[in-house]
């Protein structure tokens, strides 16, 4: 049994030590944020927070997670009451299909973290791994920016 | 009693400072005056397009290039381990490129390692290797650099502690380890050998990295190609020493150096990457030519060799998960790692059809003396140049803990290559968590 830390609760996780963080969010806490993309960790639909860090949950078994943070996409606010950057994200309209967009909020929540004004091409770079195949990439940053404070 | 001792010390001092002046003055090599900037138009175009050939072969680029900045523009930060040296700016720019330089002030540098000032160059600029090339392909390499769009952009100066940051000191590391020549031809090898050992052992350098140094930070000319390392990474034994389990082909090098990833043994990684993307632009011929000369440093293939060999065929395709996920305690937790965070491209150690990676137990990087490739490639993982495709795998640094990278790395040696087991793994990872953007 595995003890997973998930926005600031604890879950005792029964299971395969191999078994993928993405799949016990999803199936075993219901956590649907995160999304399976192509399961190879090239594409960033999965993204979740780990201590900081982005990482995508599809490549990261339960097993290495022992007495770390993780932070999912429910971790960053409610339906009701969306986070600032839920909220900067549906001011954009920076979806269209959707499915990159908990991955994008995540990846963006880990740069805003340890950079609370980042320029334009500090979010592309930082921003590169995932992949939106809808092309809403100029919205996406634009919602960053105005997460980080900037006038848009 | 005193006034002798006294007298002592001044023949002493007198002595050392004579000394210094004599070295200074035997060192000291004279300035080649400046001319003007010369007109792109005089010089033709089969002599630029042939350097432009010669200068990919040197893969220059690399060395004289900053991340992001202008090409051939220098301020590429290259660590030594005495400090850091940046690769100067070769663009014609008067100021702060070698727009003054005549062409014999080039040559002289490319083959002695001399600025056109009369100072000298630090052999991180490899004119041990590039004093062996000819006339003509030095003066094309001139006519190429001297029709580039010259750069104005001042490089950082070296960063080296004393003596070495006296320029001077170099005449007497020349003078113990440097060998001025042109290139002989064997006249017992073919035509194609003798290409491939002239554009290998000169412009290509390629034992400046796959060669052991001694700690002055010159080559071992004994153990020329036994390995050694570049930038951190290592850069494997290409003749008797060499890692791979199955033995290297004229063809499969020839495919590797030029496509940078051959399924018998591995992607390109570290510096060897962009050498490969240079490497692309050369005739088919001149990398064949390469290939044979390389080729041609192993041993010949014996009976023993060959039953080496065909067990680590058999072994890296028919390793399997039962196999894999037995054990307990540690191995047991390596194990849990690359079923969650390598299996589903890597399954088995094999080639899986998404990315058709190599199999692990053919991989260079898994069979290498050292760890360090291996945590170098799981902590950053792989990825094309920004804009370019290419192959890529996540990185694992941010995922995983040292502890669980050392485990990882256990594993995947033990399951899938047939050496002894690596030393040093927790080391290359610390080492490897200090480099910057890890």
């Amino acid at each position: 049994m595995i003890t997973l830390h998930v926005n600031g609760q604890d879950h005792a996780v029964e299971g395969d030590p191999a078994t993928p963080l993405l799949y016990v969010l999803r199936n075993d806490l219901r956590l649907n944020g995160a999304k399976f993309g192509c399961g190879l960790g090239q594409c960033g639909a999965c993204t979740v927070v780990v201590d900081d860090e982005p990482i995508f949950s599809c490549q990261v078994p339960i097993s290495v997670l022992a007495g770390r943070r993780v932070t999912t996409l429910e971790g960053l606010g409610t339906e009701k009451e969306p986070g600032p950057l839920q909220k900067a994200f549906i001011a954009a309209q920076a979806a269209q299909c959707g499915y990159c967009i908990p991955g994008m909020i995540m990846r963006a929540h880990a740069l805003l973290k340890r950079n609370a004004t980042p320029s334009d091409d500090d979010i592309r770079r930082w921003m590169q791994p995932n992949l939106c195949r809808c092309g809403t990439h100029p919205r996406i940053l634009d919602a960053i920016r105005t997460a980080a404070g900037r006038v848009s | 009693m005193r006034r002798r001792w006294l007298a002592g010390l001044g023949i002493v001092l007198l002595v050392a400072v004579l000394a210094v002046l004599s070295f200074g003055l035997w060192a000291r090599r004279p300035a080649i005056a400046q001319t003007a900037v010369p007109a792109p138009a005089s010089f033709d175009h089969a002599t630029i397009r042939q350097g432009a050939r010669l200068v990919a072969a040197g893969y220059c680029i690399e060395c004289h290039t900053a991340a992001g900045g202008q090409s051939y523009a220098g301020g590429y930060p290259v660590p030594t381990p005495f400090g850091t040296i940046y690769g100067s700016n070769i663009t014609p720019d008067p100021t702060t490129g070698i727009g003054h330089w005549s062409e014999p002030a080039f040559v002289r540098a490319m083959r002695q390692g001399i600025a056109r000032d009369g100072s000298h160059l630090y052999p991180a600029f490899p004119y041990t290797h590039f004093t062996r090339i000819s006339n003509g392909d030095a003066r094309a390499i001139y006519a190429y650099l001297m029709t580039l769009p010259p750069v104005r952009d001042r490089v950082p100066p070296p960063q080296l502690p004393f003596p070495l940051n006296v320029r001077p000191v170099m005449a007497g590391w020349n003078l113990l380890f440097f060998h001025e020549g042109r290139f002989k031809p064997k006249p017992d090898r073919s035509a194609q050998w003798n290409r491939g050992a002239y554009l290998a052992g000169g412009l290509g350098h390629c034992a400046a990295c796959h060669s052991p140094r001694n700690i002055f930070g010159a080559e071992n000319r004994r153990e020329a190609y036994d390995g050694g390392q570049s930038e951190g990474w290592s850069a494997p034994a290409l003749g008797r020493h060499s890692p791979a389990p199955l033995p290297w082909t004229k063809d499969e090098l020839a495919t590797y150096l030029s496509n940078g990833f051959v399924p018998t043994h591995g992607l390109a990684m570290g510096p060897m990457a962009g050498v490969t993307r240079q490497l692309a632009k050369l005739p088919p011929a001149d990398v064949r030519a390469i290939a044979t000369f390389v080729a041609s440093l192993a041993p010949a293939p014996s009976a023993d060799a060959a039953v080496a060999a065909a067990a680590a065929a058999r072994a890296a395709y028919h390793v399997t998960t039962a196999t894999a996920v037995a054990g307990r305690g540690p191995a047991k937790t390596g194990a849990a790692i690359f079923a969650g965070a390598c299996a589903s491209c890597h399954f088995e150690g094999g080639d899986q059809p998404f990315y058709r990676p190599v199999r692990l137990g053919l991989s260079s990087v898994v069979n290498e003396p050292d760890a360090r490739d291996f945590v170098h490639i799981v902590m950053a993982g792989i990825q094309p140049p920004s804009g370019a495709a290419g192959r890529w795998m996540p990185p694992f640094g941010v995922a995983l803990t040292d502890r669980q990278i050392t485990l990882l790395a256990q594993y995947v040696r033990s399951h899938f290559s047939g050496k002894p087991g690596w030393t040093g793994i927790a080391r290359a990872v610390s080492d490897a968590r200090k480099e910057p953007g890890s």
